[in-house]
């Protein structure tokens, strides 16, 4: 009891210590920990100046290959003499305009539908009507704007109609999957399950040769379907597997006690899952979701294997230009500086989701 | 057995003959009861003796395999639209309250009448308070379940039911799974409801509540109703060897 009643008086460790005590206690205790510090710290030295020096001070901007071949450092210029390519592919020059309108109605589109506060009927207009806006401005042929077929698509347009598409339309279809794959009807099940399990069986390579290559052979004479909506169903087909399986756990966490409150109040099936158990279980679920979809987004450079002239592809393509050989490295270097924003803000954005999420816990 | 009353009009609820199995285990083994309306019911006996299961029936949350029950007037079958209906008219509290912690208290309570009784939303929400301040609560509306503790949240559990309007409210264990200091405040609302008329069963062991409120207290064991009768009978003068062993194990 005496305990307790002293409680108030007795003051808490004190923890903060300052700089240099942090330095020691963390950097610097124990001579294991001293010997890895020291030797952090000479690698650094050792890397960062000159690579520093590479990137910025050496290197070429806005030159021609040949200044390029005489500086010390990066050859920027094989990016600002070559970005219309690198981000548009064989879409026609002076129609550039178009997929950039595009792409920028897209940013804003996903930008708005940020805040969830914004999650409403007017967004969900503004969705059909800005996808349907840029179909027109890619494809053209009316009001003007003359046709590009999709062959020509390519680039960074292409990539992102291959991810945004890819990911929103799995995600649905993983979920259905997901309860599918729980349904007590015995037909649904097995479906949702072979499905499942055979999608998972084999590489997304193999799906994409499938869909452009066998696929057509089964086809009579002069059908054809275009390329990328067949890529664009590898995709989704195949990350709607993954996908389905993550949120299985999900709803395999979810208590008995929430399905029988549910039905309890009289719900049916289809609003306990839509109003009390999909909720929870995906939002349980959404660091996994988030590596699913992150690593759809890069696996969408696969397309090049049936030749679709994506962000990855377009780049390559300079690369093979004998004016710029040799400047790989600044090349990948900026795509993957591309490929990093958009997975950075994937996984940056599912965190803040979580964190509005998870005020009810 | 003096448990069955004669048939009469208007009865809430009517087990006649009613089996259950968890697969080898015959857990409900022929129950027959019949509830009027208005009638308020404790159902007390030891664990695995089947009472929770025997309230779970009434909404089918549990499905029996043989015999009838009949829930105002509709006979439970496979019939979903039916077994809709009738969780529509019973309300039910859980021992581990079961409240959606991803709603707040208020959307936890106008989540049924929203959706399942077409109310338009305002409303839910002004019968949401309604029934929050009847249980003494009305200050939490905004929070969340988990910001509560196990009284509040049980306390919620009973309001979410009560939004819809339910003509029976099924009681299971509804105290266990709290700290003693906060049962009180529990059986307090439970007996404000009792007060009102409310058609209750509720599994419990908490004999004090039974004496209370109770109209007939029935027994289990076995899965078979041992014996029934009003409080003062059944605590004073039970009939059979079990039900005495089991009131002098509970009645320190």
């Amino acid at each position: 009891m005496k305990q307790v009643v002293q409680a108030g008086e007795i003051r808490p460790p004190i923890t903060h210590i300052g700089v240099i005590g942090w330095v020691k206690n963390n950097l610097f205790n124990g001579v294991f920990n001293s010997i890895l510090t020291v030797v952090t710290l000479f690698l650094l030295w050792k890397v960062v100046p000159p690579f520093f020096r590479w990137a910025f001070i050496d290197s070429a901007w806005h030159t021609t290959s040949q200044a390029c071949r005489e500086a010390a450092g990066a050859c920027w210029s094989i990016i600002s003499m070559n970005y219309r390519f690198i981000l548009f592919g064989f879409y026609p020059y002076e129609q550039h305009w178009r997929p950039f309108l595009a792409m920028m109605i897209l940013f804003g589109l996903l930008f708005y539908s940020r805040d969830r506060s914004h999650w409403k009927k007017p967004l969900a207009y503004g969705w059909i009507i800005g996808l349907f806006t840029m179909g027109l401005l890619m494809k053209g042929g009316i009001l003007g704007l003359p046709s590009v077929e999709s062959t020509q698509w390519g680039g960074l347009p292409l990539t992102l109609l291959l991810a945004v598409f890819g990911l929103t339309a799995a995600y649905p279809l993983g979920v259905i999957l997901a309860l599918g794959r729980r349904s007590r009807m015995p037909g649904v099940k097995i479906l949702c399950i072979l499905y499942i399990e055979m999608i998972r069986g084999v590489p997304l390579i193999s799906l994409l040769f499938m869909s452009s290559i066998i696929f057509p052979l089964f086809l009579p004479e002069g059908v054809t379907f275009n390329k990328i909506l067949r890529a664009q169903v590898a995709i989704i087909l195949f990350t709607a597997a993954y996908i389905a399986e993550v949120v299985r756990g999900g709803l395999q966490g979810m208590s008995r006690g929430q399905y029988e409150a549910a039905e309890s109040i009289g719900l049916n099936y289809y609003l306990t899952m839509r109003l009390v158990i999909l909720p929870q279980a995906l939002k349980i679920v959404i660091p996994p979701t988030v590596s699913i979809l992150i690593s759809a987004f890069k696996d969408t450079s696969l397309v090049v294997i049936i030749a679709l002239f994506d962000l990855l592809k377009t780049t390559q393509s300079v690369l093979s230009n004998p004016e710029w050989m040799g400047f790989s490295r600044e090349a990948y270097v900026f795509v993957a500086i591309l490929y990093f924003l958009g997975c950075f803000s994937m996984s940056n954005y599912s965190r803040k989701l979580e964190k509005e999420l998870s005020r009810g816990d | 057995m003096n448990i069955e009353k004669k048939a009469s009009e208007g009865q809430m609820i009517e087990f006649i003959d009613v089996h259950k199995w968890f697969g080898e285990f015959h857990v409900l083994q022929g129950i027959n009861l019949s509830v009027d309306r208005q009638e308020r019911i404790v159902i007390c006996g030891p664990s695995g003796s089947g009472k929770s299961t025997l309230i779970r029936c009434i909404n089918r949350l549990e499905e029996h395999q043989r015999g009838r029950i009949v829930v105002d007037g509709i006979e439970l079958t496979n019939n979903i639209k039916n077994i809709e209906k009738i969780r529509a008219e019973v309300g039910m509290v859980f021992q581990h309250f079961n409240l959606f912690p991803h709603l707040t208290i208020v959307q936890n309570l106008s989540l049924g009448p929203i959706w399942v009784r077409k109310v338009p939303k305002k409303e839910a929400e002004e019968t949401a308070m309604y029934y929050l301040e009847k249980v003494h609560i009305a200050e939490q509306a905004r929070k969340f379940p988990g910001q509560l503790s196990g009284g509040q949240q049980q306390r919620v559990a009973i309001a979410r039911s009560l939004c819809m309007n339910p003509k029976v409210m099924l009681f299971d264990e509804p105290t266990s799974a709290l700290d003693p200091e906060m049962i009180k405040e529990v059986l307090d609302v439970m007996i404000e409801l009792a007060q009102e008329g409310m058609t209750m069963i509720v599994v419990t062991h908490e004999m004090g509540f039974a004496k209370s409120v109770a109209h007939r207290v029935l027994f289990m064991d076995f899965g078979k109703i041992v014996e029934g009768n009003t409080p003062e009978e059944f605590f004073e003068h039970p009939q059979h060897e079990r039900t005495k062993l089991f009131l002098s194990q509970i009645l320190h």
